[in-house]
């Protein structure tokens, strides 16, 4: 083999290494560190990259660990939904990380080491073909997460930390119990296995390996954040230092990924008895997460606080689309994945530029001093608004519209329609309101001196913003792409060839 | 045997969940500690029960059982003994942030409706 | 793609109008100016196309999955609307140069105008419905930004986002109508759309998709019920109302009706919306109007009503009304552009808008006061001006339809609106610039600059000769816009002054002296209606809307969101109990399988039982911790039994060594928790709780006792085959860890390496007070080393090492390995630190990485040993054994190198393999005679497991003496409870 054929494992060996590196450094120069951090994360970009362009005409690429053959070992495979990840998590994780660079990541110890373990958890998750060894890769990012998180510490992050912990390892327990039922009545752990032996299943194993199945789905929506399974998030993303915060956007995502990996493969079409296993209940879950998120989002009291229940709102926009299935749903919920990741994390970010420009006044929603830059910072806070709104022109309003489309053929379509516009109304008032406190509501501040936000500050943001049109201009490929994935994952079968072949 | 062990597991699993509803660290901590021997004993079994057969090879044994789900809960109980620690000394930091050991950071319970 | 452009240079302009306003306030005006001139000069060239009868539609793919291409169409009315934007746009850039004051910048003003400006002619030329709603959504929030321009007044604020929330509304059902549209039809496209006529008529979705789009229009050219947003917008500088609401923002209402006209009228429920809601507006709108001090809200409410003449227009279906109504949008676009711009220059001269002070501006302004007159004369309908004509054609066609249904009721409303609009109108001038003279007017009026006329003046020429010639000026654009809107050839109709004696004249006549009469008696009216209507105001209503929808979602929000772990883990579990439920529901699947079990044994009932009694305890007892403490512990040893009993040695050895850490871990952290939890809360709360812990429990053995009873087949043969050829070890599940799933340990490993930086993470700069009493009040012991327990452990680590080193070693074979020789390692260590400090330790362990800022600052890692005894302190301690607070805090070893070491070992030996072609963590083994110890084996595995074996001490050795380390030097702090 060359270094190409070790192409699928490289994004999890890079971070990983570099993280041990970063160990050795800790007592180095700060501006070592967050070279070799930055470097790192940079370098994730063009590996992503390559995957996307290797899994594009639509091959499984599987990377056999230890030369083990599927089931028996445990194989990476990388697909356009594992690139398209990928790709996602290294764009969102450079800019994250660049905003950290004006000091966040010195607040505490060990930040680019978690970072860079973060993103070795969100890889390996990403690239995984084995159910267990997808629970050891939650537990990585998990634990960095953790570490990141309560980085910095401080009374609220830490009471947040711990609700954020506790709740994840009553997770990670029901984790091991769906993973070992289903173990216990397969006797295997291989994904693409799993689907073809829950496919045979025997009516007199049906409900066991269901209750497995959905007591596994309890996992991931808690990951996602789904309704009533949320109430970690809000807290714990608005109580965390912004880069981290910006990071997590894609926390939420590896749950939403999940559910559509493992269920493609367990519960598609063709999955015999289990097939539809979700139906009954992710529309309704997300589209209620969707509306409480966005009724949050108009009960916020401070911008980070309104983001942190947009991304749930978000999440239940995206879930809605994985919810309804057809290829056309899960296309728009794939082309609006990467635009309600970067731009919450933008928004996040800008929060975060925005609270300190404002001094004491933070980013409560109540009336301050004009801060320094106002109209620089009002414009980006525009334009990132209507990103976050869905509005027009940006992807956000395109995914929203394939989604409707999409469930025009739906049953769910009146209650999806209904929600999905009224919500985008809401996020309309809701960000206008917030928009017009901090930026247009202001008095004359007598005294105060206020620092204005610096470039390298704002930079992130405008970087993210700019990914965000991006998505428009290259809509057509983009959505076509996403189409493509979407249409693999209606073809499971061609998975569980490339992982099995050799022994099916 | 079985019905001992599903016995033993769900005892374990009712009192890990019980404690782990409490509202101080501490017992909380016991609870997911519980939990985990739970899950544990729990993913040891589904290779069902079988005595005096260790998997280790040799002309000897009469028979082995199956070593996966031994190899998976040396995973699981190496994890979660990381996040075990881990939450520990979160409960400290908790405490010296919050000034007590209540889980929400409260004084009492009735301050809250949960 | 020339009209992609023309659309597109707007927004470029945008950016240059900004940056231009960086040289001189005058430039970016001129910078403005150029790109309108710009966009004109692109589509001059194409302008001929209609006229002789062509349609240009011009197309790009964009996204074709979505069905969305850049498409763009000129046709007569796409002309008409480019020609009103662009060209009172000119006027209006012109106008606002003199308008706007030094305080306001100019580049903000005239780059949002821009941005508006390009929304709008987007909309006008868009061959595409979801192109069409982009832009409409654009012109929403740049007009936000318009609107909102003086921010700093409340008013302008709350009136851009009312404009926001109700546009917005609008035209998010606007997208489900195009989208149903689009649906019915199978494309977006407006020629599609207009050849499907009948299909979409005759659709099923044909009410909702009308309803839906009508909600769009009616929000935006504000028709009642949501003309409300309107006359608050008027809180925009005046150059911002002259536009919006003459030429723009509202026409796009009217637009999209006129747009969609061949493919939705001619319904019922076409004719009843869209007329009723015409009428209603024309009647409201002219009514108030009459009734506002504010010259800018009596124009603010005539819009609103001649909006809903043309509304109405288009309603009544018939082709005759449809050309009517498309007159009337170009008559009025002249002269209510021009009217507000005098209000403005009013305004700007004399200081108010307030019809109540303004009085006799005549003798100051004439000069404005004749165009003024002029052009309310034109809003009034009075002949010889544009107004007139388009209103005869109205009334023409409200007899025309009354004869239909010979039901005069449409005729007399028409009219009893016209008569309110010619008493506005003359309240309008009247008012100002007669009835006797002003009231303390802030400053002198007098007329305003030269240039500032020059727009009004243009306008006010265009009403006058299209009002003396019509067929001569707008005769051939009228047609064309007519045409384009019918997509038919047009009706017979001809523009004249006269048309003889007919009713609609007399109804002309009835409105001018009904309307003179009304003006005569305002002020009783005023009065009147001051005291009763005046007081209904819509905005009451949207605020009240507004309002209550925030303070519901803030009820919903605290009502699931009230910050308790509690309640989380508890809907978690709940959760998770009825997911796991719900498939046995159905009742088809038995709980218990076909696999014959185990017959219990009396040993094994005696341990169970053992162990639920600890638990149970546990749980009772959990608020006495150190009894809780050691109950735990008896149940993590029983937990080993279980796994010797079921064959599984290195599951025994693991867990009991993980335990012992464990325990000791709880025992650090206890010793600076309260030793006594607090009294349980509600019973209720606790008795919630144990039952949905039993149900979880219950559930749990369900689920084990179900899957043990059931047989399966699994692929756990292979290891066994492959373990000892392949993988070169006896002990399998030594072989899979390091081997078939090594990358699990890898991952495992790094959870460790990730806890343990984790805590000194957190342990940093943490400062804790510990207690000097324990629990029952008795005083620690301050001897922090029990002498023999201090010989003991000296003596006991080489031996833990030397145990350490051989389970490593024999792992591969025999149960052992890296987990458990670290463990083990760990131990050791840590026993060592308990029992001698961490200075005596560290003094032995020359640790050459160790780095007094890489770790918090511990004192004697001793003093967190809790020893209850009940002998008192030694009086002064020992220099060695004293309080940590009075010895210097000892730099403990550092262990983030072994971390780095171990992780770094495993992740190289996997590398390794690529060297050989091999996939990452391919292992391979040898053997190789060594003297004395014989045939040994050496497996690349092996050093992998060494890996394992390094982080493992590294990580637990970090935490339990980062733990272990932490001061006692502060004082208490004061407990909150």
């Amino acid at each position: 083999m060359n270094l190409a054929d070790h192409l699928p494992i490289l994004p999890v060996v890079l971070p990983l290494l570099v993280g041990v590196l970063l160990i050795t450094l800790r007592n180095a120069p700060p501006a070592l560190q967050r070279g070799a951090s930055v470097t790192a994360t940079l370098a994730l970009l063009p590996l992503a990259l390559a995957l996307v362009q290797a899994t594009g005409d639509g091959t499984h690429l599987v990377y056999k660990l230890g030369n083990w053959e599927a089931p028996y070992g445990i194989v990476l495979v990388a697909d356009r939904l594992a690139a398209w990840m990928l790709v996602t998590t290294a764009l969102l994780a450079l800019f994250a990380l660049l905003y950290a660079l004006n000091g966040a990541d010195t607040r505490g110890r060990h930040f680019h080491v978690l970072f860079q373990l973060q993103l070795f958890g969100l890889n390996g998750a990403f690239l995984t073909g084995d159910l267990f060894n997808l629970f050891v890769f939650f537990e990585i990012l998990l634990l960095a997460s953790y570490g990141l998180l309560l980085h910095g510490g401080g009374r609220q992050r830490v009471k947040a930390g711990l609700h954020y912990v506790v709740i994840n390892l009553v997770g990670s327990t029901l984790f091991l119990f769906a993973v070992g039922t289903l173990y216990g009545v397969t006797g295997t752990l291989n994904m693409a296995d799993l689907g073809v032996k829950l496919a045979a299943t025997p009516p007199e194993n049906l409900a066991l390996v269901q209750s497995a199945a959905l007591l596994l789905f309890g996992v991931f929506a808690l990951k996602a954040a789904l309704l009533p399974l949320h109430l970690w998030l809000p807290a714990a993303y608005a109580h965390t230092s912004a880069p981290v915060a910006a990071l997590f956007a894609i926390m939420t995502k590896v749950g939403a990924y999940s559910i559509l990996r493992v269920y493609s493969l367990i519960a598609g079409e063709a999955a015999g008895p289990l097939a539809g296993l979700l139906d009954a209940w992710l529309v309704p879950v997300a589209l209620a997460t969707l509306a409480l998120g966005m009724a949050g989002a108009l009960a916020s009291t401070s911008l980070r606080q309104q983001a942190a229940y947009l991304m749930v709102a978000s999440i239940g926009t995206l879930m809605v689309a994985f919810g309804l299935g057809s290829t056309e749903a899960l296309a728009a919920g794939l082309y609006y994945l990467p635009h309600t990741t970067f731009a919450i994390a933008a928004l996040f970010l800008l929060a975060d530029s925005i609270a300190h420009g404002r001094g004491e006044w933070a980013d409560r929603f109540e009336s301050g001093p004009a801060m320094p830059r106002t109209h620089l910072v009002g414009g980006l806070f525009f334009a990132v608004a209507i990103a976050v709104a869905g509005m027009p022109p940006l992807a956000g309003f395109l995914g929203k519209v394939m989604l409707l489309q999409a469930a025009i053929a739906s049953p769910w379509m009146l209650w999806v329609w209904a929600t999905v516009l009224a919500t985008g109304l809401a996020g309309v008032i809701a960000l206008a309101r917030s928009g017009s406190l901090l930026f247009y509501r202001t008095h004359g501040a007598h005294g105060v001196i206020l620092t204005p936000p610096s470039n390298a500050a704002l930079a992130p943001t405008l970087a993210l913003l700019a990914l965000v049109v991006g998505l428009v201009v290259a809509a057509g490929p983009l959505s076509g792409h996403a189409a493509a994935i979407a249409a693999q994952l209606k073809a499971p079968q061609h998975y569980m060839d490339a992982v099995l072949g050799g022994t099916r | 045997m079985e019905a001992l062990i599903a016995l033993v597991i769900g005892v374990l699993t009712a009192g890990g969940v019980f404690l782990a509803l409490r509202g101080q660290t501490f017992p909380v901590v016991l609870g997911l500690t519980l939990l985990s021997y739970a899950v544990n004993l729990f993913l040891f079994v589904m290779g069902r029960l079988a005595i005096g057969v260790p998997p280790v090879i040799s002309e000897t044994a009469s028979g082995y059982t199956d070593p996966l789900p031994q190899a998976l809960v040396l995973t699981a109980i190496v994890i979660s003994f990381g996040m075990t620690a881990f939450v520990i000394v979160l409960a400290l930091k908790a405490r010296a942030e919050l000034g007590n050991d209540h889980v929400d950071g409260l004084e009492r319970e009735e301050d809250r409706g949960a | 793609m020339t009209l992609l452009f023309t659309v597109l240079i707007p927004f470029a302009g945008a950016a240059l109008v900004a940056l231009a306003s960086h040289f001189g306030r005058a430039y970016s005006a001129w910078a403005a100016g150029v790109v309108i001139f710009a966009s004109m000069v692109l589509l001059a060239p194409l302008a001929s196309l209609p006229f002789a009868g062509e349609m240009l539609i011009q197309q790009q793919d964009w996204i074709p999955a979505l069905g969305l291409n850049l498409a763009f169409r000129l046709d007569g009315l796409s002309l008409l609307f480019a020609g009103l934007i662009l060209g009172i746009g000119l006027l209006i850039v012109l106008y606002a140069r003199y308008y706007l004051s030094e305080r306001d910048s100019m580049g903000r003003f005239y780059a949002y105008l821009m941005l508006f400006m390009g929304s709008m002619l987007g909309i006008v030329l868009s061959e595409n419905l979801i192109q069409l709603l982009i832009f409409w959504e654009l012109t929403s929030l740049s007009s936000f930004l318009l609107i909102s321009y003086w921010q700093h007044r409340r008013e302008a604020r709350h009136g851009a986002r009312m404009a926001l929330a109700v546009t917005g509304l609008g035209g998010f059902a606007m997208l489900g109508g195009f989208l149903l549209l689009g649906h019915i039809v199978g494309s977006y496209e407006l020629s599609d759309v207009f050849a499907s006529a009948d299909l979409i008529r005759a659709h099923p979705l044909y009410v909702p998709t009308l309803g839906l789009i009508l909600l769009g229009a009616f929000t935006k050219s504000a028709q009642f019920p949501f003309h409300f947003w309107l006359p608050h917008a008027m809180a925009a500088p005046t150059p911002v109302s002259a536009y919006l609401h003459s030429a723009t923002m509202v026409k796009a209402g009217v637009f999209l009706l006129a747009r969609l006209y061949p493919a939705l009228s001619g319904t019922p429920e076409w004719f009843w919306l869209v007329s009723g809601a015409g009428l209603a507006t024309l009647l409201l709108g002219a009514y108030t109007a009459l009734f506002k001090h504010d010259l800018k809200g009596l124009l603010a409410y005539s819009t609103i009503s001649h909006l809903g003449l043309i509304t109405l227009l288009f309603g009544l279906s018939t082709p005759l009304a449809a050309v009517a109504g498309v007159f009337h949008i170009i008559n009025h676009a002249t002269f209510k552009a021009s009217l507000f711009m005098a209000a403005g220059i009013i305004d700007h001269e004399a200081g108010t808008r307030d019809m109540r002070r303004l009085n006799g501006l005549w003798k100051y302004m004439p000069h404005t006061a004749t165009l003024a007159m002029v052009a309310a004369a034109a809003m009034a309908g009075v002949p010889l001006l544009n107004g007139f004509l388009s209103k005869e054609m109205f009334f023409a066609e409200a007899v025309h339809i009354a004869e239909g249904h010979g039901n005069w009721l449409l005729p007399a409303l028409v009219t009893l609106a016209g008569a309110f609009t010619v008493a506005y109108s003359i309240r309008f001038i009247h008012d100002v610039f007669f009835n006797g003279e002003p009231v303390d007017l802030p400053k002198t009026p007098h007329e305003p600059p030269r240039w500032m006329t020059v727009p009004v003046e243009i306008l006010v020429v265009l009403c006058l000769i299209v009002g003396i010639a019509p067929a001569f000026t707008v005769g051939p654009l009228l047609a064309v816009a007519a045409a384009g809107t019918l997509q038919a050839p047009l009706p017979e109709y001809q523009l004249a002054l006269w048309h003889g004696f007919n009713t609609p004249l007399m109804m002309s006549l009835v409105a001018l002296a009904l309307g003179t009469a009304i003006y005569l008696v305002r002020r009783p009216l005023i009065t009147w209606h001051e005291a009763g209507i005046g007081r209904a105001d819509a905005r009451v209503v949207y605020n009240a809307l507004v309002n209550g929808l925030i303070s519901a979602a803030l009820r919903v929000t605290r009502a699931f969101d009230t910050g308790s772990l509690q309640r989380q883990v508890f809907l978690f579990v709940g959760a998770a109990l009825a997911l796991g439920g719900a498939p046995w529901l159905a009742g088809e699947t038995p709980f218990t399988g076909s696999r014959a079990g185990l017959p219990p044994d009396a040993v094994s009932l005696t341990v169970a039982a053992t162990l639920i009694l600890a638990t149970i305890a546990t749980v009772i007892w959990h608020r006495r911790r150190f009894t809780a403490l050691v109950t735990i512990g008896v149940v993590g040893l029983v937990v080993s039994l279980a796994f010797i009993k079921f064959s599984a040695p290195d599951l025994a050895l693991t867990q009991l060594s993980v335990e012992v850490v464990t325990i000791v871990l709880l025992l650090l952290a206890l010793y600076f928790l309260p030793q006594h939890g607090e009294a349980e809360q509600s019973r209720a709360r606790v008795r919630r709780d144990a039952v949905i812990a039993l149900v979880a429990g219950l559930g749990t053995a369900a689920l084990a006792w179900a899957v043990l009873t059931r047989p399966y087949d699994t692929i756990a043969g292979y290891f066994l085959e492959n373990s000892k050829p392949r993988g070169g070890g006896t002990n399998v599940v030594n072989v899979i860890l390091v081997d078939f799933r090594g990358y699990d340990t890898l991952g495992e490993i790094t959870v460790l390496a990730l806890a343990g930086l984790g805590i000194v993470a957190l342990l940093q700069n943490l400062k804790l007070a510990a207690p000097l009493r324990d629990a029952t009040g008795r005083l620690w012991n301050a001897d922090a080393h029990p002498v023999i327990m201090a010989t003991l452990t000296r003596i006991l680590l080489p031996l833990a090492l030397l145990v350490a080193v051989f389970i490593l070693l024999r792992g591969h074979n025999q149960p052992g390995g890296g987990f458990i020789a670290g463990l083990v390692t760990a131990v050791a260590l840590t026993v060592q630190y308990l029992a001698n400090g961490a200075a005596w330790t560290n003094a032995r362990m020359r640790a050459p990485f160790s780095h007094p800022s890489s770790l918090p600052q511990p004192g004697e890692g001793a003093n967190v040993m809790p020893t209850p005894t009940a002998s008192p302190p030694s009086p002064q301690p020992s220099p060695r054994t004293g309080e940590g607070a009075n010895v210097m805090p000892t730099p403990i070893y550092d262990s983030h190198p072994l971390i780095a070491w171990g992780l770094g070992i495993a992740t190289f030996t996997g590398l390794a393999s690529w060297a050989f072609g091999h996939p990452f963590l391919t292992s391979t083994f040898g053997y190789l005679d060594w003297p004395i110890v014989g045939k040994f084996e050496l497996a690349s595995a092996m050093a992998f497991d060494l890996g394992v074996f390094l982080v493992v001490v590294g990580a637990t050795v970090m935490i339990l003496t980062g733990l272990g380390g932490l001061h006692r030097t502060e004082p208490v702090r004061p407990e909150t409870r």
